[in-house]
């Protein structure tokens, strides 16, 4: 344990360092999917919260990560709210949905969490989808302006730009990485470990089980929503394909390329998957079979995605 | 997790962001070509539909050998899987990286309401040849899109006039697929047919991932009069099998808009279809000497007839070398190529004459046509034209976007 926190800064400074300095020379495409990359890795990395750490698979995530983009779009566009309030809006809604479905979800375990998260995340699609006078239903909600961080030396309109956006979601996605990491960290990661091995010995040893896996939910959701926010205003548009299974499901295909419980993993994994799917549909319409091709083959040869497969070569 | 690890991780998602740099043709200033930026969903569920469009847009530009005022035409096709936010990154895409003088292209509403703020910022020539939204043209236009195809409750207003006209039905029940294209093609039908001396007397909604019509067809009111659907692909040929199975074909004549029998799903249906009337603002049996020639070149190119989605795309595809032709092959100029694309003004295109309204809406005829077997074959007979309707029928533009937009609820249900 002592090896790996050095490690993970290292990784995390190199990799971040890399991105900054290459920025700069990147044609504005690659960059934007550089951004996406950023803000939809902490959708997975948040996802390994439960799915990595705590040995719970949800397929729901996508709910809150779509309840706080719905936030964004709907403060921006109908009251022109400003970046703190909606940053705080979308975070806590997503937080406040999470305790409420984690108090139904968190009962049970294996399948059955599988299908009470794919219950409720269709609870949030549905409404997503038909309680049109809030969300436009199938329309979506278009138009939604990029922050103005509000910042007196700051331009307005410095956002718009894809590299100060970027540089914007990098940072973004650093604080993440480093709450995080301290949470997964501390000793509380550390009993959410324990759960994940049993949780039957982690009872007799005293610990209250359901309150871990409760708040590590609540963290989940919560970091999902973070990541929803910077999704409303990257992409300028939300819809109900936000909130809808194939995210959320997308969302654990990035944990399990990735490497589940190694955080950055997943953070990697969302990243290939979104240059895989924009990059190689370009060459070819048969873009999905080697997407496919990816996740079979990392099941086969790397069952603990590619963080685990690099591990073991290395140890 | 090592060290090496972590380099290794990192360095493969910055290769990759290179690779995107590096790899991809950019554009050469010397030869250069024309380039259209197309979207269409060539996989998922809608990439029969994506095809047609495909087929449709390339059969004009071969037509024309790819070349406009003296420069050839390149056409970029990207795949949106039928889904909004990958048609939205494709558009980014288009534009950042191949520098598109023109984007063209989407199926889903959606994609359209998400094109509209992307191509106002980016100052970029767009069409939309199929979706359909009601406020993409109304109440949220955009100044640098223009409508090649139609929208929604164009034809069905055409058909709530005809309906009242023509037929002794006063009582009409609505079934229709539960989303913002079925909500519009219905508030548009029952606007006209309502103000015409009619009733809706019921509106049945139905989820888009039904696969049971039984429990919808049975709730139809045995009083009325007739019945008018509104689906398209795979739910359109499952409501057809059941209207019939469920008895009600013999007993409730069928009014239907436009993509309820279009051509893309009546060579997979039966007799359970003859005698459907429907509007659309196409038909592929229409007549007129263009429509002959493309349907026949088109069932040459793609094996099969063309659908409402084969024949907007040719005619998006002309409407754009148009406007090409007219600004002299300057596209970089983008003020006067939209100007150019919103002059454009044709009698012979295959769906016939076509004109643009200020709101960036196409005035063109309306056909209400009725499913009939010719040769063996079901085809969509025309039965009465209305010659150039606006999307705002016979009422006064701005009055009419006073109104909200035909919701789920709106026109309210009266006769309920």
């Amino acid at each position: 344990m002592m090896r790996r926190g050095p490690s993970m800064l290292i990784g995390v400074t190199v990799v971040a360092a890399l991105a900054a300095v290459v920025a700069p020379w990147l044609p504005s495409y690659p960059l934007t999917l550089l951004t996406q990359a950023m803000i939809v890795a902490i959708l997975a990395m948040s996802l390994d919260v439960l799915l990595g750490f705590t040995g719970l698979p949800s397929l729901g995530h996508a709910a809150y990560f779509g309840v706080a983009a719905y936030a964004v779009a709907i403060l921006t566009t109908e009251r022109q709210s400003g970046f703190v309030l909606c940053l705080v809006a979308g975070i806590v809604i997503a937080a406040v949905t999470a305790a409420l479905f984690g108090l139904i979800a968190i009962r049970a375990t294996g399948t059955y969490f599988l299908m009470i998260t794919l219950a409720l995340g269709m609870v949030v699609w549905g409404l997503a989808f038909r309680w049109v006078s809030l969300t436009k239903g199938d329309n979506g909600i278009s138009g939604v302006p990029r922050p103005d961080l509000g910042l007196p030396w700051v331009d307005p309109g410095l956002m718009w730009k894809p590299l100060p956006f970027f540089y914007f979601s990098l940072v973004c996605a650093l604080v993440a990485v480093a709450l995080l990491g301290v949470i997964v960290r501390s000793p509380f990661g550390m009993s959410l470990k324990g759960i994940r091995e049993s949780e039957s010995r982690m009872r007799i040893l005293g610990y209250n089980v359901w309150l871990h896996k409760y708040l590590a939910f609540i963290i989940a959701g919560t970091f999902a929503g973070f990541s929803g926010v910077l999704w409303a205003y990257y992409n300028g548009f939300v819809s109900p394909v936000d909130v809808q299974l194939v995210t959320s499901v997308e969302a654990l295909l990035m944990v399990a390329l990735g490497g589940q419980g190694t955080l950055l993993g997943p953070a990697a994994g969302a990243a290939i998957i979104v240059f895989l799917k924009n990059f190689v549909s370009v060459y070819t319409k048969r873009w999905l079979l080697i997407l496919g091709a990816v996740y079979i083959g990392v099941i086969l040869f790397a069952p603990r995605g590619l963080a685990g497969a690099f591990h073991r070569r290395s140890s | 997790m090592s060290r090496r690890t972590l380099a290794l991780l990192g360095l493969v998602a910055f290769l990759l962001a290179l690779v995107a740099g590096l790899g991809t043709p950019t554009a050469r200033a010397q030869s250069s070509p024309i380039k259209i930026g197309f979207l269409s969903p060539l996989t998922g569920a809608a990439s029969a539909l994506g095809k047609d469009m495909l087929n449709g847009t390339e059969l004009y530009l071969d037509e024309i050998n790819r070349t406009v005022a003296g420069r050839k035409i390149e056409l970029i096709v990207e795949d949106t899987e039928g889904n909004t936010q990958t048609a939205l990154t494709k558009a980014r895409k288009l534009v950042d990286q191949d520098h598109v003088h023109i984007l063209s292209g989407g199926l889903l509403a959606s994609t359209g309401y998400a094109i509209h703020p992307f191509a106002e910022a980016q100052k970029i020539p767009t069409t939309y040849p199929v979706m359909s939204s009601d406020d993409l043209t109304q109440r949220k236009p955009a100044k640098w899109v223009v409508r090649t195809g139609w929208n929604s409750s164009q034809s069905t207003h055409a058909l709530g006039d005809w309906v009242i006209k023509n037929t002794k039905y006063r009582k009409i029940a609505a079934v229709a697929a539960d989303y913002a294209f079925g909500w519009e093609s219905v508030g548009g039908f029952q606007r006209t047919f309502e103000e015409g001396g009619g009733q809706i007397v019921q509106k049945v909604w139905v989820p888009l991932n039904t696969n049971d019509f039984a429990p919808f067809l049975s709730q139809v009111k045995r009083d009325a009069d007739a019945v008018f659907a509104v689906f398209f692909g795979k739910l359109a040929l499952q409501f057809m099998k059941e209207y019939e199975n469920s008895g009600l074909k013999g007993r409730l004549p069928l009014f239907s808009n436009g993509t309820t029998v279009d051509e893309s799903v009546l060579p997979q249906m039966g007799d359970e279809a003859l005698g459907t009337i429907s509007t659309l603002h196409y038909s592929a049996a229409l007549e007129n000497p263009t429509n002959q020639r493309f349907a026949k070149a088109f069932e040459a190119k793609a094996g099969k007839i063309p659908s409402y989605y084969a024949e907007t795309c040719y005619t998006n595809a002309r409407w754009i070398a148009e406007a090409i032709k007219a600004v002299g092959g300057k596209v970089e100029d983008r003020e006067a190529l939209l100007a150019a694309l919103r002059k454009v003004e044709l009698k012979d295109f295959p769906r016939g004459p076509v004109k643009i309204d200020a709101f960036g809406n196409p005035v063109q005829n309306v056909y209400i046509r009725k499913v009939e077997r010719v040769g063996g074959k079901l085809q969509n007979s025309v039965v009465f034209t209305y010659p150039s309707v606006s999307q705002f029928w016979k009422y006064n533009p701005e009055e009419y976007l006073k109104t909200p937009l035909y919701t789920r609820d709106y026109p309210p249900c009266k006769a309920c």
